[in-house]
């Protein structure tokens, strides 16, 4: 998980590379300070997650399964309304102000960088409903422990590689 | 254990061979080097240690140091390898006994790591002296302009200052070292990368779409210099030729008062000229004088003060012209001009006007 | 006993139908198979690229030879050029890892079995992929088939606007397909080397050759991953409408120049440690002594590694870059030579004072010493900017990188290839055939890459499908071509040999070159389990030590 963690960290470089690269280089509006609106609330939701991530793989350990298993469902709720949040964004960017993926470079990156994070968020989110599955069914114990460290891991990560694109995006970017 | 087998008989035609191998390379490095001292009057090989300008004089001298250096290195490490490989080829003698087991040396670790890092400091510096040189250099008031466009495939000049454009075949002042009269180049692109290369004259410098490189040349000798495009840039890549003449002052400002004329207007070639003004050649043509501007074409005001049409890929002459009006891909394929399906009657009512563009 | 357990796997083998073998092998997840399917699909397309090479040499063998068309030939130096690099190179090598990788640690199997089938399948529906480029390409524009914009494929050459036709998308789409292959194959070589070693096998008694490997698979994990970021951006461009490369919306072509070289150079790097990796195994085999300077090697190893993502813009000295750029690639990438010079030493060091065996695996390697050196002398001209501007693009890098490719991984590969075939089939290859293929593909080698530097001095530029008479081209391209030929019938004789001799090869038995490593331990071919109890070391030599037990290695360590 560290080796493909790295070899994610090297593919977002690259588009946040790119995003920099861009910023300022439209040649036709809609520019990002006209446009974007700074999630915070959102951020808080992802942020928060990584805690609750993190006390549960904790309880899990010390084999309490049901506490496990709210936790994880706190998890699972607030990765979904960052992911609704972007969703939300998304819609308002493209109905309100006709920005989309091929209007101008801003466009481009923006969607790009922002897309790669939220797929990553769904995959994350698919995976956490897996676990959340199986512990429903029971059978996640404390045996499972390192392998959900994995996937928090794994979450820790994308919350993480959010940090670095609500940076550039919402605060560099503009 | 050990599988005995004699060793003498194989290792000897080793070593010749491989030295045989080292022999053909240094014959080559060698055979260049004779290439370029004994270079036809010419030109008409483009070889880079046959420098005629200035930037390209100090890639010369550069590149002599780094070939010293280099050649040096490899003669003392391949005689360390070719003694190793034959001093220390096992023998059927005393095959069973394994030689002593040597793990390694610090201190001699340490000298072949110094010693490289000194060599490498070296040559940076040497480096880093040239590159500063050309790309550094400052611009003198007398040096001419030229911007340069590449387009899929052939080469636009333009003088601004001068209020000339043509295509393909570049005319720069001689430069004297007491005046100099550089020439500075704009390099700009149409379409995809191109790269500008005399190898006489300069190093390459790329034409890169939505950005401005720049490079220059002070040559330093007149005659034609012959180049090409050196960056991929799509199917007719090859025949994308580059000719740049280095003219005597007089003859200079001769050719360019030549080109800053209108076109040349003969009555008795209105019909050609009917011809080019009725069909498709205006959309990418421009002929000065005529309503045709295009530019995705070259200009063809002065067509026949170039001695090459399609970028040097044929001698411009009448047969050639028909032949490239008719069918491009006879002579270029894949080049972006169309074959003009013009009728006969008509193809040569334009050849004939087109003759007539001095 | 061994050859007892080779009849009995074969007699086993044999009495089972096709179709039941067939799917044993499709299905399989054992490491030693998917390094045999690895290696054999890359020797599939190392003789479909030479084919291609081949088709280049011939249109260039005369000035204005119409052999084939110029779109022909630019789809041929593209194809040839990604081929080699994506589905001959990186598999090959790839295959070598997972077969070696764990005999050689003393681990039963991958960490990841069954993401190592994965890897290797979407390296090889990759392949498939671009090739079917050639049934497929013409998409709805009818423009094209295979891509012709180069294996850089540098923008804005590959958008939609300069290459119609859906030949791009087969080439993008091929490289994220085997691309994340890759990525799957270093992810499980670090995992295995890291958490699979046999007891007593600590990092510094682990042999080289799963050292190099596992500093290959962390710069494919730096390497790769820019690349498959590059090539989602281009799919952006050319199917979602999207600017990253697009230059009339203010999109950089510079930008993919960056990206695809951030890639491309460690690129070089991922192809070459490995075959640094078996030099460092087979000299000192037949050397008869341990390899000269085992830290020392390490080290300079995991320097080149950090160095090679510092040099990426060399490729791209004549993008018209400042001089304090030009400057800071220079000094990067001439520094990547000390390294590399080390190593060189040390393979002398280890020959020095050795007792040499002219064996075939061992005349491979020095010539791969030989020619390895020539090369990086090379690209210390390459890499003095200045020189560069003259030679970038031109047919002195050709014969440069394939010098490299050539001259070294592929020398080095045959290497491998001879010393450890009696391991993987049981058999050794032919002596004499093996030598007769050395000194042709070495003649074959030399006629053509030595002279091809000449037309490059001589302002001859690569990717041209035909040039001017009278330049002082002309004979030396006909010589070039006659040497690709000479290496083509060596490639040959090399095929004759892996065939006869799996045939009618000699039984090797479990230990033909007296070797050091835990590899040789176990019966040839291999066991399927590898190690029937696993294997203890106390030193880098483990063979040694059991064969010498008066004078262990583990008493210097």
């Amino acid at each position: 998980m560290v080796c493909l963690i790295i070899a994610e960290s090297a593919i977002f470089t690259i588009f946040v590379v790119a995003y920099l690269f861009y910023v300022g280089k439209s040649l036709s509006g809609p520019t990002p300070r006209e446009v974007l609106q700074t999630p915070i609330f959102y951020t808080v939701c992802l942020l928060s997650s990584s805690l609750t991530i993190h006390f549960a793989g904790r309880l899990l350990e010390r084999g309490r399964r049901a506490e496990f298993l709210a936790f994880w469902l706190v998890t699972l709720i607030l990765g979904a309304l960052f992911l609704y949040g972007t969703g939300q964004e998304w819609h308002r960017l493209i109905y309100e102000h006709g920005l989309t993926i091929s209007t101008n470079l801003f466009g481009t990156t923006y969607y790009s960088l922002v897309g790669l994070h939220a797929f990553h968020v769904t995959v994350g989110l698919i995976l956490l409903t897996i676990v959340l599955l199986f512990g429903l069914a029971g059978s996640v114990g404390p045996e499972q422990s390192r392998r959900v460290d994995v996937l928090s891991l794994y979450w820790h990560f994308v919350d993480a590689v959010w940090v670095i694109v609500f940076t550039v995006v919402y605060v560099l970017g503009r | 254990m050990r599988i005995v087998e004699t060793m003498q008989k194989k290792d000897w035609p080793a070593i010749i061979s491989r030295a045989m191998g080292v022999a053909v390379l240094l014959a080559g490095v060698l055979l260049a080097a004779g290439l370029c001292a004994a270079t036809p009057q010419d030109n008409s090989i483009p070889s880079i240690f046959d420098s005629h300008s200035t930037p390209a004089d100090s890639i010369r001298h550069l590149s002599f140091f780094v070939l010293g250096v280099t050649g040096l290195i490899f003669l003392v490490v391949f005689s360390l390898l070719s003694y190793a490989v034959v001093k220390f080829r096992g023998r059927a003698a005393d095959i069973d006994r394994e030689p002593a087991q040597v793990y390694g040396s610090t201190q001699i670790e340490l000298a072949w790591t110094v010693i490289p890092i000194l060599i490498v400091v070296v040559l940076f510096l040497a480096t880093a002296r040239v590159i500063h040189a050309i790309q550094d250099a400052p611009k003198p008031a007398e040096a001419v302009e030229v911007t340069a466009i590449g387009h899929q495939f052939w080469w636009e000049f333009r003088y601004p200052s001068l209020g000339v454009v043509t295509a393909n075949e570049l005319h720069i002042p001689v430069s004297d070292p007491v005046r100099p009269t550089p020439t500075f180049l704009k390099l700009l692109s149409a379409d995809t990368d191109h790269s500008f290369w005399i190898p006489q004259l300069a190093g390459k410098t790329d034409l890169i779409p939505n950005r401005m490189n720049e490079t220059w040349l002070d040559p330093h000798d007149t005659g034609l210099f012959v180049g090409q495009c050196a960056q991929y840039c799509g199917t007719q890549h090859a025949k994308m030729l580059l000719r740049v003449y280095v003219d005597s002052p007089e003859d200079f400002k001769l050719w360019v008062r030549g080109q800053q004329q209108p076109a040349n207007e003969e009555e008795k070639e209105a019909a050609g000229r009917r011809v080019f003004e009725r069909t498709a050649c205006l959309n990418c043509h421009a002929i000065n004088g005529t309503n045709g501007n295009g530019r995705f074409g070259p200009d063809l005001t002065h067509l026949m003060s170039r001695r090459t049409i399609a970028s040097g890929a044929a001698e411009n002459n009448a047969q050639n012209l028909r032949l490239w009006i008719q069918n491009p891909d006879a002579i270029k394929p894949g080049s972006l001009m169309p074959a003009m399906k013009l009728s006969d009657s008509e193809l040569d009512a334009l050849v004939r006007y087109l003759e007539t563009l001095q | 006993m061994s050859s007892d357990a080779i009849a009995i796997q074969t007699a086993e083998a044999a009495g089972r139908p096709w179709v039941a073998r067939l799917h044993e092998w499709v299905t399989t997840v054992d490491h030693k198979r998917l390094g045999l399917l690895y290696i054999l699909y890359a020797l599939f397309f190392l003789v479909i690229g030479g084919i291609e090479a081949t088709i280049i040499r011939i249109q260039l063998m005369h000035p204005h030879n119409d052999f084939v068309s110029p779109q022909v030939f630019n789809r041929m130096f593209t194809m040839h050029g990604t081929t080699m690099i994506f589905f001959v190179a990186m598999p090959i090598l790839f295959g070598f890892a997972n077969y070696l990788v764990p005999l050689m640690i003393g681990a039963r199997d991958m960490a990841f079995p069954r993401l190592n089938a994965f890897s290797f399948w979407l390296t090889a529906f990759g392949g498939l992929l671009l090739y079917f480029s050639f049934v497929g390409g013409n998409g709805l524009y009818g423009a094209g088939n295979a891509p012709d914009v180069g294996w850089w494929a540098y923008a804005p050459l590959a958008s939609r606007a300069f290459s119609p036709g859906h030949s791009s998308d087969y080439w993008t789409i091929a490289l994220l397909a085997s691309g994340f292959g890759s990525i799957g194959t270093a992810i499980n070589i670090i995992a295995t080397i890291v958490s699979m070693r046999c007891p007593g096998m600590t990092l510094s008694r682990m042999p080289l050759l799963a050292w190099m490997n596992m500093v290959m698979s962390g710069m494919v994990l730096l390497a790769i991953s820019p690349l498959t970021a590059a090539q989602i951006m281009l799919l952006v461009d050319r199917y979602l409408g999207g600017h990253f490369f697009d230059t009339q919306a203010g999109g950089s072509a510079t930008l993919w120049m960056h990206f695809f070289w951030i890639f491309g150079h460690p690129e070089v790097y991922v192809l070459i440690i490995p075959c640094f990796a078996f030099a460092s195994e087979i000299i000192p085999v037949f050397s008869r002594k341990p390899i000269f300077g085992y830290p020392v090697m390490v080290g300079a190893t995991v320097c080149i590694a950090f160095v090679s993502m510092s040099v990426w813009a060399h490729h791209m000295f004549t993008i018209g870059m400042n001089s304090y750029a030009n400057s800071f690639f220079t000094i990067t990438t001439m520094a990547v030579g000390v390294p590399t010079g080390i190593k060189i030493f040390n393979w002398l060091g280890t020959m020095w004072g050795g007792k040499i065996q002219f064996k075939t695996p061992m005349l491979f390697c020095i010539g791969f010493l030989f020619q390895f050196l020539v090369a990086g002398l090379t690209g210390i001209m390459l890499a003095s900017s200045p020189f560069d501007w003259q030679l970038s693009g031109s047919y002195f890098v050709v014969a440069h990188f394939h010098y490299v490719i050539v001259g070294g991984i592929l020398f080095a590969l045959f290497g491998a290839f001879y010393y450890w075939y009696p391991k993987i089939t049981g058999r050794m290859l032919n002596e004499n055939l093996g030598k007769l293929h050395f000194w042709l593909f070495l003649i074959g080698f030399h006629l053509t890459f030595d002279l091809m530097h000449i037309p490059g001095l001589l302002g001859m530029p690569r990717r041209i499908y035909t040039y001017e008479p009278g330049r002082g081209w002309d004979t030396l391209n006909f010589l070039v071509t006659v040497g690709a030929f000479v290496q083509g019938i060596a490639t040959l004789v090399f095929v004759a040999n892996l065939i006869v001799s799996y045939f009618k090869g000699k039984k090797a038995g479990n230990d033909p070159w007296d070797a050091w490593t835990l590899e040789w331990s176990v019966s040839s071919p291999p066991p399927v389990y590898n190690f029937a109890s696993t294997p203890r070391v106390a030193s880098r030599r483990p063979l040694w030590d059991l064969k010498h037990p008066e004078d262990p290695d583990s008493r210097y360590e």
